[in-house]
């Protein structure tokens, strides 16, 4: 059995169309990432499958149960972590995780394997109130709460967005963790780098997905010669290279440039170009893309 | 190299907690410096007392020239300010935007009159310069948000996280303009969770609990750190953490 199913699933605010019909399946006990921007529907396609609201059209399960006429089971069988925090700000920690075990017709003690790992790094801090906490500690009070009633599948939108590169990680350290424990995720992230992290993603932008698969096959079908490319002046590289002849597009990407060309390009034809331009310390290599890169192919298409 | 700004061990606590540790640091004319830290190190009030907005509890600071201390009003002045939660007035058109913060940073009628039809004409956006703010994509409400930060032609410019949930394209043209600015002589002092980021300014900062841990280039800070990539220069820095915000 699938985790979530979604058939042709759309849904307008007034004129804003949040989602065009879209499809997608989720594994049974994957680790499966939406990735996109501001705007691309991410948290509008949580909502529907947390039974918060009710898509324009199109039919989805979770857990084998249907949003619309089951969405009273399917409550008590996913935890759902929002975006924005969500935590009574004025009860403590232990009173936060008591409430919603308490919500579930659970206890902590019944389930505390489960969150164990996540919350002996606050339990600390326990008589402290949500509100007071850093963020770091919000986010995994926030997780445990998500989890404290054993769900089949977590949902959690944008869990990282906000937070710095090494909390971001020792995140993702705890999803690979819940992984294991046989939990089907489903996370959204703005963040590129992030996917490759996942079983599976999906590239969204402004309601549509561009492209579904694992990582790893994302990246195989970029399709395009790409090059890591610098020089002594970053700044000027960018707009001499949108002049070369074969570039199909160029972008930074750190301390390099990225520039994916029509036809493999042979030894010396970019340095003569970079040279007759000033450029010195020139230094250019193949390279493999990354998700990004995909991302900003199927965004130019 | 002309400093505009300029700090020597600024230091801010609340109560017995410091959050912000006898930082010193000097930013040049037209220079881009990206200031980094986790979530709790202190960047944010740090931030806001270079802003004129939070009084140190010690140590010095001038920005544009003016001191944090007695100065604060005149700092506000001179420098302008763009978040990634607070920019627009989304029920306002854009026009009423430009015409808003232009009256806020005291230009005359004249001025904002002349300098709307620039900046609109340079965005492209000269088309729905009457349409509510809130209609516009993400990309470019920040797009026209980083050139609001720049209408009254401040000496720096303070970015805070501006590139948030922007799609990498938008991300990458934002950049460009920020680029311009400095090019034209404009100081930026931007902080950002995105590694990549931190390669396209000149200089950086990390900060750890409180203090600064690591000041240069960005190629500096990886060669010192013996490492490839910021993204392991960060995090070989920020994993002895011992506090979150």
């Amino acid at each position: 059995m699938k985790a979530i199913t979604i058939e042709d699933i759309s849904k307008k605010y007034g004129k804003t169309q949040a989602l065009y019909p879209l499809n997608l399946e989720v594994d049974e006990g994957a680790l499966f990432g939406l990735i996109g921007p501001d705007g691309a529907g991410k948290t509008t396609l949580f909502r529907i499958l947390t039974t918060l609201i009710l898509a324009d059209g199109g039919h989805a399960t979770v857990a084998g149960m249907d949003v619309e006429k089951d969405y009273k089971k399917i409550r008590q069988s996913i935890g759902y972590m929002p975006g924005r925090f969500s935590l009574y700000q004025d009860l403590t920690v232990e009173e936060n995780l008591n409430f919603f075990a308490s919500i579930f017709g659970t206890t902590i003690e019944e389930n505390y394997d489960l969150v164990r790992d996540i919350y002996v790094q606050i339990e600390p801090f326990k008589k402290r109130r949500a509100g007071n906490l850093s963020g770091g500690m919000k986010q995994k009070l926030a997780l445990s709460c998500a989890l404290i009633h054993k769900p089949k599948i977590l949902f959690l939108d944008e869990p990282t967005t906000g937070v710095d590169a090494v909390s971001r990680q020792e995140f993702w350290e705890m999803l690979r963790k819940l992984k294991e424990k046989g939990i089907t995720i489903l996370v959204s992230t703005p963040y590129m780098d992030e996917a490759s992290l996942c079983d599976r993603i999906a590239l969204m932008q402004k309601g549509k997905i561009l492209s579904v698969d694992s990582p790893d096959n994302i990246i195989a079908k970029y399709g395009k010669p790409l090059y890591a490319v610098r020089t002594d002046k970053l700044h000027r590289l960018l707009q001499d290279l949108r002049a070369f002849p074969d570039t199909h597009t160029v972008f930074p990407f750190g301390e390099y440039l990225h520039l994916s060309t029509h036809h493999e390009l042979a030894q010396g034809e970019l340095t003569d170009f970079l040279r007759e331009k000033g450029h010195q310390a020139i230094d250019w290599h193949p390279t493999e893309a990354t998700i990004e890169d995909c991302f900003m192919e199927l965004m130019t298409n | 190299m002309e400093a505009l700004i300029k700090t020597h061990n600024l230091t801010k606590q609340f109560g017995d907690f410091t959050a912000v540790d006898a930082i010193s640091f000097e930013v040049g004319k037209g220079e881009i410096f990206g200031f980094l830290g986790a979530n709790g190190a202190g960047k944010t009030t740090a931030m806001r007392m270079l802003t004129g907005l939070s009084r140190p509890t010690s140590g010095e600071a001038s920005v544009a020239g003016f001191d944090v201390y007695h100065q604060p009003e005149m700092i506000k002045r001179h420098i302008g300010y763009m978040s990634q939660k607070f920019s627009l007035y989304e029920d306002l058109t854009i026009l009423e935007n430009l015409r808003f913060f232009g009256g806020v940073y005291g230009l005359s009628r004249k001025q904002i009159k002349e300098k709307s039809a620039r900046l609109l004409h340079y965005l492209g956006l000269e088309e729905v310069a009457r349409k509510l703010t809130g209609s516009l994509p993400l990309g470019w409400k920040q797009k026209l948000a980083f050139s609001l930060a720049l209408f009254h032609d401040p000496e720096i410019v303070f970015l805070d996280e501006p590139t948030g949930g922007v799609d990498p394209i938008t991300r990458r043209q934002f950049w460009e303009m920020i680029y311009e600015a400095a090019d034209e002589g404009v100081t930026v002092f931007v902080t950002t969770h995105y590694m990549d980021e931190a390669e396209y300014c000149d200089r950086i900062s990390i900060m750890v609990d409180g203090q600064i841990v690591a000041l240069d280039s960005p190629s500096g800070i990886k060669s010192s750190l013996g490492v490839e990539s910021m993204d392991a220069a960060f995090t070989k820095l920020a994993r002895g953490a011992q506090r979150g915000d």
